[in-house]
C-alpha cells in the first residue's frame, strides 16, 4: 500500500494555549486579539457558538464580549511560539517525514502499520499529543495533502469522529459533494466566485470537470488542485522550509503619533527587529520598503497611506545601513498634521550571505559586520534590546498596546505558572 | 569522511619512479570531500611533556540532560505555599513536571483543583484516589471517583535555592 498523507491540526490553538496554564479558562469563551489588540484572531469553540467572527476589530465588540463573559487575551507569541515547537518535535519524534505548515499545522507521511487501523493509529498520536504538550489536536488522513485537509476539516467538525477521520474509508465522492469549493485547499476566494459563475460549487463537481475545461480555466496550481481530489498525490512533503522572500516588521502604534521623532524611534525599532532576523537567516536585503499609514478606521480623518522603495547599491544585513537609508524616506513619506497609526518596513529582494555582489567602487564593511555579530551575541545573551541602535529610542512611548496579555510562562524564569501548595479558599 | 582517488596524468608518474612501474598500478591524488571535526585540545602543542589530561577529553555536564528526559513534555512551575515542606517542596522553589509520566499512586502530581494548578501527593486506593498533603498542618482531599481528577502533570524535581 502507498504512502498515505496526515494533516495534525491544532483545535483553536491560541486559546488551547492560554488554557494550559489557565484551567480556569476551560469550557468558557475564549477569544486572542491580534498584535496591538486590534482585532480577533483566535476563537474557541465556545466563543465561536457565541457568534463572534474572525477579524472583528476589538473596539468594535469590546462591550459585547464583556457582557457575554467572555475572557479575551492579548496575543502572546513567546507562548504559542514555545508550544508549537513542542507539538512539531514530539510529531518529529514519533514519525520520521514530517512538514510542518504554519504555527499550528503539519502534514506528516503515515504507512499502514499491520494489525491496526490508520484511524486508531491517528487517535494515539493524538491523545499522545494531548497528554504531553495539553494541546488537542485533530487529524485528517487520505491519499494527498488536499484530501486529508478536507478529511482534517471534518474530523474537526464532527465530535463523533473523536478527532480523526481517514478520507480513504469513506465514500470519498460523498464527502466531496458536501464540501463547498471555496473550503478546498489551494481555492481562493476570487477563484471560487469565478468557478460558482461557470456552476461549479463542491469539491465534487470541480473533481469532476473535464480536462480540457481545466487546462483552459484554471492555472498550474488550480490544476494540482483538481488532481490531488482524485487522489493522484501532486503536493509532496516540504521538509526543508523555504528560504524566505520578504521579511516585514510593522506594527500599529500604542497611540496616534504626529511627531516625527517618534516616527522615526519606531521605524528604527522596526528595521532593528527585521535586520535581526534577516541575520539569524544568514540573508542580505537588496532593497527595503517603508510605510506609514493612518488609521483606517477613523471617521474624522481622511486615511492615507505612503510607501517608498529604496533599493541599496549593494545588499547588506546591517541594521545601521538599513536604518540609514530607512529615516530619509520616512521623512519623505511624512507629512505634517496627520496622526499615524502604523509604520512598516519590508526588507526584500534576500540572497544568501554566500551570494554577496561587492561593489567595485568601495571595499566590503567587514567592520560593521562584525558590529553586528558582537550585538546579536550580546543580546542573545543578556535579552533582546540589551544593546540597539540609540535611533530606535529608549523610552518607546508608541509602543504598542498589550494590555491584556498572560505571563510568558514557558520562556521567562519570572514568569513561570503559579502551582498552590496552600489551601484552595473552597475546600471544607 | 569521503576519500576519492583520480589517477594522475603519465607524466607525474613517469618522474616519481620509472623502474618501480610494473609493480606500482597507479599513482593516486588525495581529494578532500568533507571534514571531521576534532576537539580543541586545552594545552599548546610543545616539545616538552604533553599535558596529561590530554587522554582524557571529556564533554561538559549538562543540567538539562540529568534532570529532563522528555524536553517536549516538560514544564516548569513555581510554588505557592508550605503545604508541601514534608516532601521537600518549599514555598518558592521551582518544580520539574513531566506530563509524559504516568499518575500513578504515590507520585507528586500538578492536579486541576477548582479550576488551579495544586501540587500534591496522589494516592489511589481501590476506586477512590485522595491528594495528600505533606505538612500536618494541612487536610488532604477526597476525589469520590478518579473521573473527576484532572493530573495535569508528574513532579520529577524540585529545585530550591539556598
Amino acid at each position: 500500500m502507498s504512502k498515505l498523507f496526515a494533516l495534525v491540526d491544532c483545535n483553536n490553538f491560541y486559546a488551547s494555549c492560554e488554557r494550559l496554564f489557565n484551567p480556569q479558562l476551560i469550557g468558557r469563551p475564549v477569544v486572542v486579539l491580534s498584535n496591538n489588540d486590534g482585532c480577533i484572531i483566535a476563537r474557541s469553540n465556545e466563543a465561536k457558538a457565541l457568534g463572534i467572527s474572525m477579524g472583528t476589530p476589538y473596539f468594535k465588540c469590546e462591550e459585547r464580549l464583556k457582557a457575554q463573559g467572555v475572557e479575551v487575551f492579548s496575543s502572546n507569541y513567546a507562548l504559542y511560539g514555545d508550544i508549537s515547537s513542542r507539538v512539531m518535535s514530539l510529531l518529529r519524534r514519533l514519525e520520521p517525514e514530517v512538514e510542518v505548515y504554519s504555527i499550528d499545522e503539519a502534514f506528516l507521511h503515515l504507512s499502514a502499520i499491520a494489525g491496526t487501523t490508520l484511524t486508531d493509529y491517528g487517535r494515539e498520536l493524538r491523545q499522545t499529543l494531548r497528554r504531553w504538550t495539553g494541546i488537542p489536536v485533530s487529524i485528517g488522513i487520505g491519499s494527498t495533502k488536499t484530501l486529508a485537509k478536507v478529511a482534517g476539516h471534518l474530523a474537526k467538525k464532527n465530535e463523533a469522529l473523536q478527532g480523526v477521520f481517514d478520507i480513504t474509508t469513506a465514500d470519498v465522492d460523498a464527502i466531496l459533494s458536501r464540501v463547498a469549493v471555496a473550503e478546498v485547499w489551494g481555492i481562493g476566494r476570487r477563484l471560487a466566485q469565478r468557478l460558482a459563475l461557470c456552476g461549479v460549487t463542491t469539491a465534487l463537481d470541480l473533481k469532476n470537470c473535464g480536462d480540457g475545461w481545466l487546462r483552459k480555466n484554471l492555472s498550474i496550481t488550480g490544476l494540482r488542485t483538481v488532481m490531488e481530489l482524485r487522489g493522484v498525490s501532486c503536493l509532496g512533503l516540504e521538509s526543508c522550509p523555504v528560504s524566505r522572500k520578504s521579511i516585514a516588521s510593522s506594527k500599529s502604534f500604542g497611540y496616534q503619533v504626529d511627531s516625527l521623532a517618534e516616527l522615526n524611534e519606531a521605524l528604527a525599532t522596526y528595521i532593528e527587529q527585521a535586520a535581526v532576523r534577516l541575520r539569524d537567516q544568514n540573508l542580505l536585503a537588496n532593497s527595503l520598503e517603508i510605510s506609514l499609514t493612518t488609521n483606517r478606521f477613523s471617521k474624522t480623518a481622511a486615511h492615507y497611506c505612503g510607501r517608498k522603495v529604496i533599493t541599496l547599491s549593494e545588499a547588506t544585513a546591517s541594521t545601521t545601513v538599513l536604518i540609514r537609508h530607512g529615516l530619509p524616506a520616512l521623512a519623505g513619506l511624512y507629512k505634517p498634521g496627520l496622526r499615524y497609526q502604523k509604520a512598516g518596513v519590508v526588507l526584500f529582494g534576500l540572497v544568501p550571505e554566500s551570494f554577496y555582489q561587492a561593489n567595485l567602487f568601495r571595499p566590503r564593511d567587514h567592520k560593521g559586520h562584525a558590529l553586528m555579530v558582537a550585538v546579536d551575541s550580546i543580546n542573545g545573551k543578556w535579552g533582546r534590546h540589551t544593546i540597539q541602535h540609540a535611533a530606535a529610542g529608549f523610552a518607546k512611548p508608541w509602543k504598542n498596546r498589550q494590555q491584556q496579555k498572560s505571563p510568558a510562562y514557558t520562556t521567562s524564569w519570572q514568569e513561570l505558572p503559579v502551582v498552590k501548595a496552600s489551601l484552595p479558599v473552597l475546600w471544607p | 569522511m569521503t576519500v576519492a582517488f583520480f589517477p594522475l596524468c603519465k607524466r607525474n608518474t613517469h618522474m616519481t619512479a620509472p623502474r618501480l612501474a610494473p609493480s606500482v598500478a597507479g599513482i593516486y591524488r588525495f581529494e578532500k570531500k568533507g571534514q571531521v571535526l576534532r576537539p580543541l585540545f586545552s594545552s599548546g602543542v610543545s616539545a616538552g611533556f604533553p599535558s596529561p589530561a590530554d587522554d582524557y577529553v571529556d564533554r561538559e555536564l549538562d543540567l538539562n540532560e540529568y534532570l529532563i528526559t522528555n524536553p517536549a513534555a516538560t514544564f516548569f512551575v513555581r510554588v505557592a505555599g508550605d503545604s508541601m515542606i514534608g516532601a521537600g517542596i518549599n514555598h518558592d522553589d521551582i518544580l520539574i513536571v513531566d506530563r509524559s509520566i504516568a499518575p500513578v499512586s504515590g507520585k507528586i502530581v500538578i492536579a486541576i483543583v477548582d479550576g488551579e494548578l495544586t501540587v500534591k501527593r496522589l494516592v489511589k486506593t481501590g476506586d477512590s484516589c485522595r491528594l495528600v498533603a505533606e505538612n500536618p498542618l494541612y487536610p488532604s482531599t477526597d476525589i469520590e471517583k478518579e473521573m473527576e481528577l484532572e493530573v495535569w502533570g508528574v513532579v520529577t524535581c524540585a529545585i530550591h535555592r539556598l
